[in-house]
């Protein structure tokens, strides 16, 4: 055993190395979000009076789904507001982390035949594995650190704080056990990572379904290691037993893990490959196509989870309604523009998912970035396809591909909207104020694309402004920033609800910038040399 | 027509590094040309820059009568490519990535294909990711051989392949040039250049420094000489052009510059042969002068 784990500390050190911008990058947006949550809630929720109209609003089915199992909202005080509420979507990002990060030191290794290179100098057969975990528990240790400073600094109970902050850490941990399993099944990294994140995706299914059957959770909700930290019932009644569970399943899942890799060769998978067609279908035949194939999977991915949480927020509409008639802070957020409260709500949702769908454009353009990197531009580029139309048929699918986007969670909000109460007129009228928001979203596509045309190693950048957009989008009205800062974003040109308010103007605007930015992107590409590999 | 192929004063720059330094190269119709270069010598920039993937910053450079990074489709059209390092789409399997590769070309046969699957042992259901390096690099000849164009370029094609499929490869690029078809093939496999290629170009440091047919360069350099002679051969070693001579008991080895071989063969003669035999050049003699000169610079500017 001791001999399995030589050099097992060189490649801890060596992958904090390797992990020295993404890791940080990781924990402190994690520890940020919870000191947001922090120093952000009490500044909305002042009074114990809006905090009980909050958790009035936490008490439906739907509310539940997206949050938590609703401990102490009889008397919801700002701890066990951040628990119900923020502690899920904090220990999300926790388990993704762990995954990539596992799955980057494990599989992807093995993938590439570094982890060949390296096993064949003096290193154990467990030391890769066991490297990885630790810097998964190094990783999730900081999380646990930071979470937990951060709710100190807003003057929360020590003993419950470090119990949400550990309880992040052992959930992170958790799901970094997962992530060793699935290294073991499969021969490939992304696979690995996929399977992991099917498991992150089924526990927030399960949680969500449990936690909603029965206030404060039912016996589904138990099979969720990211119901957990909540059943803890932190700043309400603190019990630490669940995190033993946290504790149990990294065990087990590391230990099956170890007999997994047993039986396999290095390289190898559990799970044979499959194999797939010999010739391509007729439709394959178009650069286009070839860009729909890339995408498609992600594209079913991102239809589905967003009509799910579409119809999931769009249910909320009438709870939300009542709750801005009583609490000023809510009516300044959902009725800025001198709006009725629901119209206000569905712009909300309207701008929320067009940032979404801007994400999914981003990564699609990003996709050009990758292809050239990997080669696979040259390839293509060297037949009879010319730059434009190369460049132009992945701008085409991503424009494409987010106006149906947009179509989706415009009808999924309505679809919700419904099912809540109101009248079926509210479908059109939700969908025409989502698909409104396509301008916005095709400058970021031409921004991205721009960026790549121009330098290409700073395409990813094209980030920052759904980040800023995102920022403003959300919580501008809250900050009472000058219009000019705000005006920055393309999503904050629109008026979209109730539709009578949509001008031509601004659309026409956005619109102008973005086919400049199209036209940038692709005349900059067709200019400078292929970044080859 | 008079060239498949020719660059002229090609030059090349990523920022500080010069990759190409005044390279000249010509293919002539229907000729397979060998350019053969140490790792890092400009062959990949040049095919690039042949290609209209990369612009070239000064030199003259035209391909099939076209200019590569103005009329790149239509070039291409009559192309086709096999790039050093195929790198192939992780979710498509080989069948499909040929097919697309020959379709955006703008045709593929059917026929062709499942022929040149066949000979290069390929399994085309397989996807991309899971092929091995010699597998990849199957994948990307047969969507080049299975194109009926005028022109192959081919960086390294063989790399990663074994040698019966090797064999395979040079039985293919035999019958594309029975069909009269130009072939630019990048190489450091000497014998492969050696026995497909009609002309040779080495590149050293992004320029030409020979180029010629075989004939041609094994002109410029030595034959090597083994004889089993009666005399001592001492005085053998003194003639102009012999170098590195080697006594064995009775038997001599030499190498001989071309324009002295007949003095020394008569001088040979006077010793009394008793066996006799003598070999060409070999292209790896010609590319390990031109390389070893490098060195031997190196280690003066060190």
């Amino acid at each position: 055993m001791r001999e399995s784990l030589t050099a097992t500390a060189d490649l801890v050190r060596f992958a904090l190395r390797r992990d020295r911008v993404k890791l940080p990058i990781w924990v402190g947006a994690i520890g940020l979000g919870m000191l947001y949550a922090v120093s952000v809630l009490p500044t909305v929720y002042k009074t114990p009076e809006e905090r009980q109209v909050r958790a009035r609003l936490m008490d439906s089915p739907s509310a539940t789904m997206m949050s938590g199992p609703g401990y102490g909202l009889d008397d919801y005080t700002l701890g066990a507001m951040i628990t119900n509420e923020m502690v899920l979507w904090l220990a999300v990002p926790a388990a993704m982390m762990s995954v990539f990060l596992v799955v980057r030191h494990t599989r992807a290794e093995e993938e590439t035949g570094r982890a060949e290179l390296i096993r064949s100098a003096v290193v154990g057969r467990h030391a890769a594995p066991v490297a990885a975990l630790i810097v998964a528990l190094i990783a999730n240790a900081g999380i646990a650190v930071l979470t937990t400073l951060a709710m100190l600094s807003g003057d929360l109970a020590v003993t419950d704080s470090v119990a949400v902050g550990i309880g992040i850490g052992l959930t992170g941990l958790v799901f970094a056990g997962v992530a060793t399993v699935t290294a073991q099944l499969t021969e490939h990294a992304r696979a690995a990572s996929s399977m992991a994140m099917a498991v992150v995706g089924g526990a927030f299914l399960l949680r969500a379904i449990g936690d909603a059957a029965e206030p404060g959770g039912s016996l589904v909700s138990w099979l969720s290691p990211l119901a957990w930290i909540q059943q803890m019932r932190p700043f309400v009644e603190l019990r630490w037993w669940p995190m033993l569970l946290s504790v149990a399943v990294t065990g087990l899942t590391v230990g099956g893990a170890y007999a997994l890799s047993g039986r396999r060769d290095v390289g190898a998978g559990l799970v044979p490959p499959r194999l797939g067609r010999a010739d391509a279908a007729p439709s394959l035949s178009t650069p286009f196509a070839l860009a729909f194939r890339q995408q498609r999977v992600a594209l079913v991915g991102w239809s589905i989870g967003l009509f799910i949480f579409a119809v999931a927020t769009g249910s909320l509409s009438g709870s939300v309604t009542e709750a801005a008639a009583e609490s000023p802070e809510m009516t300044k957020i959902f009725a800025a523009n001198g709006q009725e409260p629901t119209d206000g709500f569905f712009a909300r949702m309207a701008l929320f998912f067009a940032l979404m769908i801007a994400a999914f454009a981003i990564t699609s353009v990003l996709r050009l970035r990758s292809e050239e990197r990997t080669g696979h531009a040259e390839a293509v580029l060297a037949t009879a396809v010319s730059r434009r139309r190369w460049i132009s048929s992945w701008l085409g699918f991503t424009t494409a591909a987010s106006a149906f986007l947009l179509l989706v969670s415009g009808l999924g909000v309505g679809l919700g909207a419904v099912s809540g109460g109101s009248g079926a007129g509210v479908i059109g009228e939700v969908l025409l104020a989502t698909i409104a928001y396509l301008p916005p979203v095709v400058v970021v596509i031409g921004l991205t694309a721009a960026l790549f045309g121009l330098r290409p190693g700073v395409a990813v950048w094209a980030w920052l402004l759904i980040v800023y957009a995102f920022f403003f989008g959300m919580f501008g009205a809250l900050l009472e920033l000058p219009d000019v800062v705000a005006d920055l974003s393309p999503f904050n040109h629109l008026t979209v609800m109730p539709l009578d308010r949509i001008e031509a103007l601004p659309l026409i605007l956005l619109a102008a910038i973005a086919a400049a930015l199209l036209m940038i992107g692709r005349t900059t590409f067709e200019r400078r040399d292929l970044d080859v590999p | 027509m008079t060239a498949a192929l020719e660059i002229n004063q090609l030059q090349k720059s990523f920022g500080q590094v010069k990759a190409l330094d005044g390279l000249d190269l010509v293919v002539r119709p229907g000729q397979v040309a060998g350019f053969l270069g140490p790792n890092g010598a400009g062959k990949s920039t040049t095919i690039r820059v042949l290609l209209g993937l990369l612009r070239a910053d000064s030199g003259y450079v035209e391909v099939l009568g076209l200019h590569p990074w103005d009329d790149a489709v239509e070039l291409h059209r009559r192309l086709a490519y096999v790039p050093g390092d195929v790198n192939l789409w992780p979710n498509l399997t080989g069948g499909e990535a040929i097919d697309l590769l020959c379709r955006l070309r703008g045709g593929a046969d059917p026929a062709r294909k499942a022929e040149l699957l066949e000979r290069f042992e390929l399994d085309p259901t397989k996807k991309g990711r899971t092929y091995s390096k010699g597998n990849r690099q199957k994948v990307a000849l047969v969507a080049a051989l299975a194109a009926n164009v005028e022109l192959l370029v081919l960086d390294e094609p063989t790399s990663g392949l074994d040698p019966l499929m090797e064999t395979v490869f040079q039985q293919c690029i035999a019958e594309a040039k029975a069909a009269g078809r130009s072939v630019l093939l990048s190489s450091h496999i000497l014998a492969e250049v050696e026995k497909l290629c009609d002309t040779v170009t080495i590149i050293r440091s992004g320029r030409a420094v020979q180029a010629g047919t075989l004939a041609e360069l094994r002109h410029l350099t030595r034959t090597t000489i083994t004889a089993t002679v009666d005399a001592a051969p001492g005085r053998l070693a003194a003639l102009p052009g012999v170098h590195d001579l080697r006594l064995t008991d009775d038997v001599v080895t030499f190498d001989v510059d071309h324009d002295q071989l007949a003095p020394v063969v008569q001088a040979l003669g006077a010793l009394g042969v008793r066996s006799l035999n003598s070999a060409p050049p070999s292209l790896e003699q010609l590319f390990l002068r031109q390389y070893g000169d490098e060195l031997v610079a190196e280690e003066v500017s060190a």
